[in-house]
Protein backbone atom coordinates (compact mmCIF):
# COMPACT_ATOMS: atom_id res chain seq x y z
CA UNK A 1 0.00 0.00 0.00
CA UNK A 2 1.74 3.39 -1.15
CA UNK A 3 3.06 3.38 -4.60
CA UNK A 4 5.71 5.98 -3.20
CA UNK A 5 9.03 5.77 -4.23
CA UNK A 6 10.09 2.99 -1.46
CA UNK A 7 6.88 1.35 -2.28
CA UNK A 8 7.54 1.38 -6.04
CA UNK A 9 11.00 0.11 -5.66
CA UNK A 10 10.10 -2.54 -3.12
CA UNK A 11 7.74 -3.67 -5.98
CA UNK A 12 10.16 -3.83 -8.41
CA UNK A 13 12.53 -5.85 -6.02
CA UNK A 14 9.72 -8.17 -5.16
CA UNK A 15 8.59 -8.95 -8.65
CA UNK A 16 12.03 -9.46 -10.01
CA UNK A 17 12.73 -11.62 -6.89
CA UNK A 18 9.75 -13.70 -8.68
CA UNK A 19 6.42 -12.40 -6.10
CA UNK A 20 3.07 -11.84 -6.89
CA UNK A 21 2.49 -8.49 -6.17
CA UNK A 22 -0.03 -5.91 -6.27
CA UNK A 23 0.74 -2.11 -5.06
CA UNK A 24 -1.93 0.04 -4.03
CA UNK A 25 -2.84 3.66 -4.41
CA UNK A 26 -5.02 6.54 -4.19
CA UNK A 27 -3.16 8.77 -6.63
CA UNK A 28 -3.16 6.99 -10.54
CA UNK A 29 0.23 9.22 -10.72
CA UNK A 30 1.98 7.15 -8.15
CA UNK A 31 1.88 4.46 -10.56
CA UNK A 32 4.26 6.38 -12.61
CA UNK A 33 7.33 5.18 -10.64
CA UNK A 34 6.92 1.77 -11.63
CA UNK A 35 9.64 0.86 -14.04
CA UNK A 36 9.13 -1.96 -17.28
CA UNK A 37 10.84 -4.35 -14.75
CA UNK A 38 7.37 -4.47 -12.65
CA UNK A 39 4.94 -7.16 -13.42
CA UNK A 40 2.64 -7.21 -10.79
CA UNK A 41 -0.50 -5.41 -10.59
CA UNK A 42 -1.16 -1.68 -9.77
CA UNK A 43 -4.49 -1.07 -8.40
CA UNK A 44 -5.76 2.11 -7.70
CA UNK A 45 -7.91 2.77 -4.51
CA UNK A 46 -8.10 3.31 -0.65
CA UNK A 47 -5.90 0.77 1.66
CA UNK A 48 -7.95 1.78 4.35
CA UNK A 49 -11.02 0.35 2.88
CA UNK A 50 -12.09 -3.00 3.27
CA UNK A 51 -13.63 -3.76 -0.22
CA UNK A 52 -10.26 -2.45 -1.59
CA UNK A 53 -8.23 -4.25 0.17
CA UNK A 54 -10.23 -8.06 -0.69
CA UNK A 55 -10.23 -6.89 -4.80
CA UNK A 56 -6.19 -6.25 -3.66
CA UNK A 57 -6.56 -10.04 -2.93
CA UNK A 58 -5.60 -9.53 0.57
CA UNK A 59 -7.39 -12.36 1.65
CA UNK A 60 -4.73 -14.68 0.29
CA UNK A 61 -1.88 -12.64 0.57
CA UNK A 62 1.51 -13.73 2.31
CA UNK A 63 2.63 -10.28 3.61
CA UNK A 64 1.34 -6.51 3.41
CA UNK A 65 3.69 -3.74 3.59
CA UNK A 66 2.25 -0.24 4.11
CA UNK A 67 4.60 2.62 3.27
CA UNK A 68 2.49 5.44 2.45
CA UNK A 69 3.67 9.20 3.98
CA UNK A 70 1.01 8.94 6.16
CA UNK A 71 2.07 7.85 9.81
CA UNK A 72 -1.25 6.90 10.51
CA UNK A 73 -2.76 5.59 7.49
CA UNK A 74 0.33 2.99 7.67
CA UNK A 75 -0.78 1.57 11.20
CA UNK A 76 -4.87 2.09 10.52
CA UNK A 77 -3.96 -0.51 7.38
CA UNK A 78 -1.68 -2.34 8.69
CA UNK A 79 -4.05 -3.16 12.19
CA UNK A 80 -6.77 -3.86 9.11
CA UNK A 81 -4.24 -6.11 7.79
CA UNK A 82 -2.99 -7.53 10.78
CA UNK A 83 -6.32 -8.02 12.77
CA UNK A 84 -8.67 -8.20 10.44
CA UNK A 85 -7.57 -10.48 7.49
CA UNK A 86 -4.93 -12.01 9.69
CA UNK A 87 -1.88 -11.33 6.97
CA UNK A 88 1.17 -13.56 8.31
CA UNK A 89 3.54 -10.79 7.79
CA UNK A 90 2.68 -6.78 7.86
CA UNK A 91 5.28 -4.46 7.77
CA UNK A 92 4.64 -1.04 8.90
CA UNK A 93 6.69 2.51 7.87
CA UNK A 94 5.91 5.10 11.01
CA UNK A 95 7.82 7.89 10.83
CA UNK A 96 7.31 9.01 14.36
CA UNK A 97 9.69 7.46 16.36
CA UNK A 98 7.51 7.19 19.53
CA UNK A 99 4.41 5.59 17.72
CA UNK A 100 7.38 3.36 15.88
CA UNK A 101 8.30 2.20 19.28
CA UNK A 102 4.42 1.87 20.39
CA UNK A 103 3.12 0.06 17.94
CA UNK A 104 6.07 -2.54 17.76
CA UNK A 105 4.78 -3.19 20.93
CA UNK A 106 1.34 -3.62 19.84
CA UNK A 107 2.03 -6.61 17.79
CA UNK A 108 3.27 -4.71 14.30
CA UNK A 109 6.51 -5.15 12.78
CA UNK A 110 7.67 -1.54 12.31
CA UNK A 111 10.15 0.72 10.54
CA UNK A 112 10.80 4.12 11.72
CA UNK A 113 13.23 5.12 8.15
CA UNK A 114 13.70 8.78 10.30
CA UNK A 115 15.33 6.50 12.65
CA UNK A 116 17.23 4.21 10.42
CA UNK A 117 18.81 7.04 7.96
CA UNK A 118 19.49 9.20 10.54
CA UNK A 119 21.35 6.05 12.56
CA UNK A 120 23.03 5.70 8.87
CA UNK A 121 24.09 9.05 8.26
CA UNK A 122 25.57 9.35 11.96
CA UNK A 123 27.48 6.33 11.08
CA UNK A 124 28.59 7.55 7.54
CA UNK A 125 30.11 10.60 9.88
CA UNK A 126 32.34 8.76 12.09
CA UNK A 127 33.88 5.96 9.98
CA UNK B 1 -11.94 15.54 35.92
CA UNK B 2 -9.16 15.96 33.02
CA UNK B 3 -10.41 15.94 29.65
CA UNK B 4 -8.41 15.97 26.30
CA UNK B 5 -10.53 16.69 23.23
CA UNK B 6 -8.45 16.33 19.79
CA UNK B 7 -9.67 18.59 16.89
CA UNK B 8 -11.19 21.93 17.76
CA UNK B 9 -13.53 22.52 14.90
CA UNK B 10 -17.16 23.10 15.68
CA UNK B 11 -18.19 19.73 17.73
CA UNK B 12 -14.51 20.27 19.74
CA UNK B 13 -15.65 23.62 20.22
CA UNK B 14 -18.95 23.30 21.58
CA UNK B 15 -17.89 20.05 23.78
CA UNK B 16 -15.34 21.94 25.54
CA UNK B 17 -17.78 24.30 26.44
CA UNK B 18 -20.08 22.45 27.90
CA UNK B 19 -17.33 20.61 29.69
CA UNK B 20 -15.95 23.79 31.14
CA UNK B 21 -19.64 24.69 32.25
CA UNK B 22 -19.19 21.68 34.22
CA UNK B 23 -16.44 22.77 35.75
CA UNK B 24 -13.81 19.86 33.65
CA UNK B 25 -10.32 20.61 33.11
CA UNK B 26 -10.43 21.05 29.69
CA UNK B 27 -7.59 21.19 26.71
CA UNK B 28 -8.20 21.22 23.15
CA UNK B 29 -5.48 20.40 20.43
CA UNK B 30 -5.60 20.85 16.92
CA UNK B 31 -3.30 21.91 14.29
CA UNK B 32 -5.04 25.16 12.84
CA UNK B 33 -3.87 28.10 14.22
CA UNK B 34 -6.79 29.96 14.07
CA UNK B 35 -9.03 27.70 15.65
CA UNK B 36 -7.03 27.50 18.77
CA UNK B 37 -7.14 31.02 18.39
CA UNK B 38 -10.89 31.12 18.71
CA UNK B 39 -11.03 28.60 21.42
CA UNK B 40 -8.48 30.81 23.42
CA UNK B 41 -10.09 34.08 22.78
CA UNK B 42 -13.68 32.28 23.80
CA UNK B 43 -12.61 30.41 26.58
CA UNK B 44 -9.52 31.03 28.25
CA UNK B 45 -6.08 29.57 27.61
CA UNK B 46 -7.39 25.91 27.16
CA UNK B 47 -6.18 25.21 23.38
CA UNK B 48 -2.89 24.18 22.11
CA UNK B 49 -1.68 23.87 18.63
CA UNK B 50 -0.22 20.72 17.61
CA UNK B 51 -0.64 17.07 16.20
CA UNK B 52 -3.11 14.81 18.84
CA UNK B 53 -0.91 11.92 17.81
CA UNK B 54 2.40 13.07 18.48
CA UNK B 55 3.59 12.24 21.62
CA UNK B 56 6.05 15.18 22.42
CA UNK B 57 1.88 17.50 21.90
CA UNK B 58 0.66 15.16 24.23
CA UNK B 59 3.59 14.77 27.14
CA UNK B 60 3.35 18.78 27.25
CA UNK B 61 -0.34 18.57 27.34
CA UNK B 62 0.39 16.54 30.45
CA UNK B 63 -2.06 13.49 28.93
CA UNK B 64 -0.37 10.77 31.75
CA UNK B 65 -2.52 12.65 34.08
CA UNK B 66 -6.10 12.99 31.86
CA UNK B 67 -9.11 10.83 32.43
CA UNK B 68 -11.00 10.95 29.26
CA UNK B 69 -9.21 11.23 26.21
CA UNK B 70 -11.59 12.60 22.98
CA UNK B 71 -10.95 12.84 19.14
CA UNK B 72 -12.69 14.10 16.92
CA UNK B 73 -11.11 15.01 13.99
CA UNK B 74 -12.98 14.34 10.73
CA UNK B 75 -10.00 11.87 9.63
CA UNK B 76 -10.61 8.29 11.12
CA UNK B 77 -6.97 6.89 11.17
CA UNK B 78 -6.21 10.13 12.94
CA UNK B 79 -8.64 9.28 15.66
CA UNK B 80 -7.84 6.08 15.66
CA UNK B 81 -3.84 6.22 15.79
CA UNK B 82 -4.49 9.51 18.55
CA UNK B 83 -6.73 7.28 21.03
CA UNK B 84 -4.79 4.51 21.02
CA UNK B 85 -1.81 6.39 22.00
CA UNK B 86 -3.74 7.80 24.50
CA UNK B 87 -5.12 4.63 25.89
CA UNK B 88 -1.57 2.10 25.41
CA UNK B 89 1.13 4.92 25.69
CA UNK B 90 -0.34 7.83 28.54
CA UNK B 91 -2.46 4.90 30.14
CA UNK B 92 -5.63 7.09 29.95
CA UNK B 93 -8.40 5.00 31.03
CA UNK B 94 -11.51 6.06 29.04
CA UNK B 95 -11.20 6.72 25.24
CA UNK B 96 -13.84 7.98 23.01
CA UNK B 97 -13.41 8.40 19.16
CA UNK B 98 -15.26 10.03 16.44
CA UNK B 99 -15.84 7.76 13.22
CA UNK B 100 -16.79 9.40 9.63
CA UNK B 101 -16.82 5.96 8.26
CA UNK B 102 -19.89 3.73 9.62
CA UNK B 103 -17.58 0.84 8.48
CA UNK B 104 -14.52 1.46 10.68
CA UNK B 105 -17.09 1.13 13.86
CA UNK B 106 -16.47 -2.39 14.34
CA UNK B 107 -12.63 -1.86 13.75
CA UNK B 108 -12.46 0.42 16.32
CA UNK B 109 -13.86 -1.71 19.12
CA UNK B 110 -11.54 -4.70 18.09
CA UNK B 111 -8.85 -1.99 18.48
CA UNK B 112 -9.46 -1.28 21.87
CA UNK B 113 -11.71 2.20 21.68
CA UNK B 114 -13.48 2.51 24.46
CA UNK B 115 -16.52 4.82 22.87
CA UNK B 116 -17.19 5.12 19.56
CA UNK B 117 -19.30 8.21 17.71
CA UNK B 118 -20.56 7.97 14.59
CA UNK B 119 -21.71 11.28 14.15
CA UNK B 120 -23.39 10.32 10.75
CA UNK B 121 -25.93 7.68 12.10
CA UNK B 122 -27.03 9.56 15.28
CA UNK B 123 -28.24 12.69 12.78
CA UNK B 124 -29.24 10.32 10.56
CA UNK B 125 -31.82 8.98 13.37
CA UNK B 126 -32.43 12.24 14.44
CA UNK B 127 -33.88 13.20 10.93
CA UNK B 128 -35.74 9.81 10.72
CA UNK B 129 -37.33 10.43 14.28
CA UNK B 130 -38.75 13.58 12.72
CA UNK B 131 -40.11 11.79 9.41
CA UNK B 132 -44.15 10.99 9.41
CA UNK B 133 -45.30 8.53 12.04
CA UNK B 134 -42.76 5.80 11.09
CA UNK B 135 -43.62 2.59 12.35
CA UNK B 136 -40.67 1.67 13.98
CA UNK B 137 -37.77 3.68 15.06
CA UNK B 138 -34.69 2.72 16.65
CA UNK B 139 -33.62 4.44 19.93
CA UNK B 140 -30.93 2.11 20.47
CA UNK B 141 -28.76 -0.41 18.81
CA UNK B 142 -26.44 -2.49 20.29
CA UNK B 143 -25.36 -4.50 17.48
CA UNK B 144 -22.21 -6.16 18.95
CA UNK B 145 -24.20 -6.81 22.04
CA UNK B 146 -27.20 -8.41 19.81
CA UNK B 147 -30.03 -6.30 21.24
CA UNK B 148 -31.56 -3.17 19.70
CA UNK B 149 -34.59 -1.24 21.92
CA UNK B 150 -37.88 0.25 19.25
CA UNK B 151 -40.68 2.52 19.16
CA UNK B 152 -43.35 0.65 17.40
CA UNK B 153 -46.63 3.04 16.63
CA UNK B 154 -49.88 0.18 16.26
CA UNK B 155 -51.52 1.25 13.35
CA UNK B 156 -55.49 1.64 13.45
CA UNK B 157 -55.49 -1.84 10.88
CA UNK B 158 -53.25 -3.98 13.59
CA UNK B 159 -54.96 -7.08 15.13
CA UNK B 160 -53.28 -6.50 18.70
CA UNK B 161 -56.06 -3.28 19.47
CA UNK B 162 -58.06 -4.95 22.18
CA UNK B 163 -55.93 -7.91 22.73
CA UNK B 164 -53.51 -8.09 25.80
CA UNK B 165 -49.29 -8.89 26.00
CA UNK B 166 -51.02 -12.54 26.80
CA UNK B 167 -52.49 -13.04 23.59
CA UNK B 168 -49.77 -12.16 21.29
CA UNK B 169 -47.26 -14.25 20.06
CA UNK B 170 -44.02 -12.55 19.78
CA UNK B 171 -40.44 -13.46 19.37
CA UNK B 172 -38.63 -15.57 21.72
CA UNK B 173 -36.00 -12.57 22.26
CA UNK B 174 -38.34 -9.96 22.80
CA UNK B 175 -39.09 -8.29 25.79
CA UNK B 176 -41.94 -5.66 25.54
CA UNK B 177 -41.54 -3.00 28.48
CA UNK B 178 -43.46 0.01 27.82
CA UNK B 179 -47.05 1.47 26.44
CA UNK B 180 -46.49 5.26 25.61
CA UNK B 181 -50.60 6.58 25.43
CA UNK B 182 -51.32 9.41 23.79
CA UNK B 183 -52.61 12.07 26.48
CA UNK B 184 -52.09 9.44 28.84
CA UNK B 185 -48.78 8.62 31.67
CA UNK B 186 -47.27 5.78 30.40
CA UNK B 187 -48.09 2.01 31.22
CA UNK B 188 -45.89 -1.10 31.88
CA UNK B 189 -47.57 -4.10 29.38
CA UNK B 190 -49.06 -6.14 32.32
CA UNK B 191 -52.00 -8.50 32.55
CA UNK B 192 -55.47 -7.02 31.83
CA UNK B 193 -53.84 -3.52 29.46
CA UNK B 194 -55.15 -3.89 26.39
CA UNK B 195 -53.68 -2.40 23.18
CA UNK B 196 -54.98 0.73 21.93
CA UNK B 197 -54.61 2.40 18.28
CA UNK B 198 -51.84 4.70 18.43
CA UNK B 199 -49.82 3.32 21.30
CA UNK B 200 -46.42 3.34 21.39
CA UNK B 201 -44.65 0.25 22.39
CA UNK B 202 -41.20 0.50 23.61
CA UNK B 203 -39.67 -2.57 22.85
CA UNK B 204 -36.71 -4.61 23.07
CA UNK B 205 -35.53 -7.46 20.38
CA UNK B 206 -32.44 -9.18 18.59
CA UNK B 207 -32.13 -7.20 15.09
CA UNK B 208 -32.98 -10.71 13.61
CA UNK B 209 -35.74 -10.63 14.78
CA UNK B 210 -37.28 -6.84 14.65
CA UNK B 211 -39.34 -8.15 11.35
CA UNK B 212 -41.08 -10.74 13.67
CA UNK B 213 -41.70 -8.26 16.27
CA UNK B 214 -42.85 -5.63 13.65
CA UNK B 215 -45.48 -7.98 12.07
CA UNK B 216 -47.02 -8.21 15.11
CA UNK B 217 -47.60 -4.92 15.94
CA UNK B 218 -48.60 -3.65 12.35
CA UNK B 219 -49.19 -6.76 10.74
CA UNK B 220 -46.64 -5.10 8.34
Amino acid sequence: MGCSRVGARLAEMLSEDGCQVTVLDIEANSFKRLSQNFNGTALLGNGLDEATLVRAGIETADAFVAVTQGDNRNIMASQIARHIFKVPRVVCRIYDPLRRDLYSELGLITISSTTVVANMVKNKLFV
Amino acid sequence: MYIIIVGGGRLGFKLAQSLLDKSHEVLVIDKRQELVDRIIAEMGSVAIVGDGCEGKILESAGARRADIFISLTSEDEDNLVSCQIAKHYFKIPRTIARVMDERNEMLFKALGIDIIINSTNIILEYIMHEMPSPPVMHLIQERDRGFEVVNITIPPSSSVIGRGIGELALPESAVIALIIRRGATPVLPLEGVQFEEGDQVIAATSPENEPFLRAVFTGQ
